[in-house]
């Protein structure tokens, strides 16, 4: 500010230094293990500067985890989580902002609510409606009594059955269902000023009108933000994946990956091949970074107005 | 004050449904099941469940390896916000100085909010293992002193610093923002009153982070509860010996490979109340954020 403080500013060049240290050290280690042969990876001592052979394992590592085709799978799923967040968020705080009804507040909160469990608490009968996405309008119906008045009146049995185990919409849908960006938008449209709706209704916009020529065209770093956000945490989903996938084909990224290497707590048997698996784990840490850091600006912004 | 409304509730009823129909199928469904398993049993041989009221529960709590795992996860919580707080805090409070280099400083801090758990888990797991590398050669000057393999609390040692170093950046973005909102006339009158550099962050500009911190701070909590199953599972798989068998991993083994639903229902409904009891902490904390201008 003022005043010279050239000590101080040492210490502080010394202090971020020993942090992005901290934070690079990793990378490097992986750097280095991945560009090495197994024997110089577990040389005594220790091999600090990367070697020759990085090309070479980043070949084994997606030639051995199949990460051409894991690499699709994620990159669907991906877009899937992005663009249905994006188009759901602002549809749905649309429909809250912008008309008046009593259910308004109600909605809001039905939606706000979800935002205190993430899905990690509720994993295991989320995995069951995944497995029938109908369970839960079965069970209405029967709770309700109307199956079995449809059974009295037609015979016919209501068996109500959508598996999605092992498909792109199981994989996809689960992870639209919180409030994240339905908040972020909110706080948007709060802030358009009324005029603008007036002056659109006067200009015989109708609603849906002005949701598309003004509010989108408007909310384009909202986009940009929410789109980074949710491309890397459906890039980076584990433990969803790894329940409603069995079938080797919907595989997704990050699950591929920790089956590069054997459990932990599996002893003897071969070393594990760390050479492999931390250039299977630059491969697959590369996409997000690169969206971060492109996107630095859009994407703080808005990871401090979701608070998530 | 009112706002300038669109008459056609028709058009807010079909913005609305999809959503509200997802919501319902994926979380109150899912919620309302976990609940409804959490009090019934199944019988073994099909039939339906039948009602056992707060039994799971007692089960549970009579249980002294999930004590061990309520204990492990508030262990592995202390430890990396502990952690990933002070370390995102100091980080952030000397960047914000802005000198030389920050916007290189800002993007070196960041980057790490991109990588998954798994990749994190790897890494670390890589990096800590007693088979290679440098705590190979450390185990070799002194042997046998590095063994997660064996060694509960140098596991839970190593899952700690992979959790804490994942959620730096994240910490590290929402305190800087914090910081950049304190108005710059107030920090340059504590200038003008002869305040200097450390002074005014120990009497300005930590104070007015407050809200900021408490923020961050429950929130890494929350996420050190539900959010570690990624590198538990990639680092330890919840071992050696159960040292590191945090609260979400537990219910994941208890459900889906000891298939008993109605047990992990009844924890998972033991962690949605830490959590909720977490998040509304939280929401009064938000509420009272301050604003500085």
């Amino acid at each position: 500010m003022i005043e010279r403080t050239p000590i101080l500013n040492i210490a502080t060049h010394a202090i971020l230094v020993f942090g992005l240290l901290f934070l690079l050290l990793p990378l490097y280690l992986v750097i280095v293990a991945a560009s090495h042969s197994l024997q110089d990876v577990v040389a005594v001592p220790p091999n600090l500067l990367p070697g020759d052979q990085l090309w070479i394992n980043l070949q084994a590592a997606w030639a051995k985890g199949h990460l051409g085709e894991r690499f699709v799978t994620t990159f669907i799923v991906a877009m899937g989580v992005m663009t249905g967040k994006i188009v759901l968020s602002c549809i749905t705080a649309f429909g809250i902002v912008f008309f008046d009804h009593r259910l308004k507040m109600p909605i809001f909160w039905l939606i706000f609510i979800t935002l205190m469990l993430p899905l990690e608490v509720r994993i295991v009968p989320t995995y069951a409606v995944a497995a029938n996405a109908f369970l839960p309008f079965q069970t209405l119906l029967d709770l309700s009594g109307i199956t079995w008045v449809i059974n009295a009146v037609s015979g016919v049995e209501v068996k109500l059955e959508w598996n999605l185990l092992n498909s792109y919409a199981g994989l996809i849908m689960p992870l639209i269902a919180t409030a994240t960006g339905t908040f972020l938008y909110r706080q948007f449209f709060l802030t358009i000023p009324e005029e603008l709706v007036e002056a659109a209704k006067m200009d015989g916009a109708g609603p849906v009108r002005f949701l598309w020529d003004m509010l989108i065209p408007l909310s384009r770093t909202n986009i940009a933000a929410l789109a980074t956000i949710m491309f890397v945490y459906a890039w980076n989903q584990y433990l969803w994946p790894l329940l409603v996938v069995t079938d080797q084909s919907y595989a997704m990224i990050a699950v591929e990956l920790s089956r590069l290497v054997p459990k932990f707590t599996a002893t003897g048997g071969e070393v594990p091949k760390w050479h492999i698996a931390m250039a299977g784990t630059l491969i697959v840490m590369l996409p997000p970074i690169v969206v971060v850091v492109a996107m630095q600006r859009w994407f703080v912004r808005g990871l401090i107005n979701t608070d998530k | 004050m009112r706002r300038a409304y669109f008459k056609n509730n028709w058009v807010a009823a079909l913005m609305v449904a999809p959503q509200l129909i997802i919501v319902f199928t994926f979380f109150y469904f899912p919620t309302s099941q976990a609940l409804y398993w959490a009090f019934t049993l199944e019988q073994p041989w099909g039939g339906g469940n039948t009602w056992v009221g707060f039994d799971n529960f007692a089960a549970i709590l009579g249980d002294a390896y999930y004590w061990d795992s309520i204990w492990v996860s508030i262990v592995y919580a202390i430890g990396s916000t502990a952690l990933a707080v002070i370390m995102a805090l100091t980080l952030a409070i000397f960047a914000d100085r802005q000198l030389a280099g920050y916007k290189l400083y800002r993007v070196g801090m960041i980057w790490p909010y991109a990588i998954a758990a798994p990749a994190v888990g790897l890494a670390f797991r890589f990096i800590f293992t007693p088979g290679a590398g440098l705590m190979m050669f450390i185990n070799q000057m002194f042997p046998d002193l590095w063994n997660p393999v064996d060694n509960g609390t140098q596991a839970m040692g190593m899952v700690i610093v992979a959790g804490a170093w994942k959620q730096v950046a994240y910490n590290f973005i929402f305190f800087l923002a914090g910081l950049q909102s304190i108005p710059r006339s107030l920090i340059e009158a504590g200038a003008m009153d002869g305040a200097r550099v450390l002074r005014r962050m120990r009497d300005i500009q930590l104070p007015l982070l407050a809200p900021t911190f408490f923020f961050v701070l429950v929130i890494n909590i929350t996420d050190s509860f539900t959010d570690s199953f990624g590198i538990v599972d990639t680092m330890t798989a919840g071992g050696p010996s159960r040292a590191t068998d945090l609260m979400v991993y537990k219910i994941f083994n208890d459900g889906f490979q000891g298939l008993d639903y109605s047990g992990a229902a009844a924890q998972s409904i033991i962690l949605m109340l830490l959590v909720i009891a977490l998040t509304f902490v939280q929401f009064r904390y938000i509420e009272r954020k301050v604003h500085y201008t």
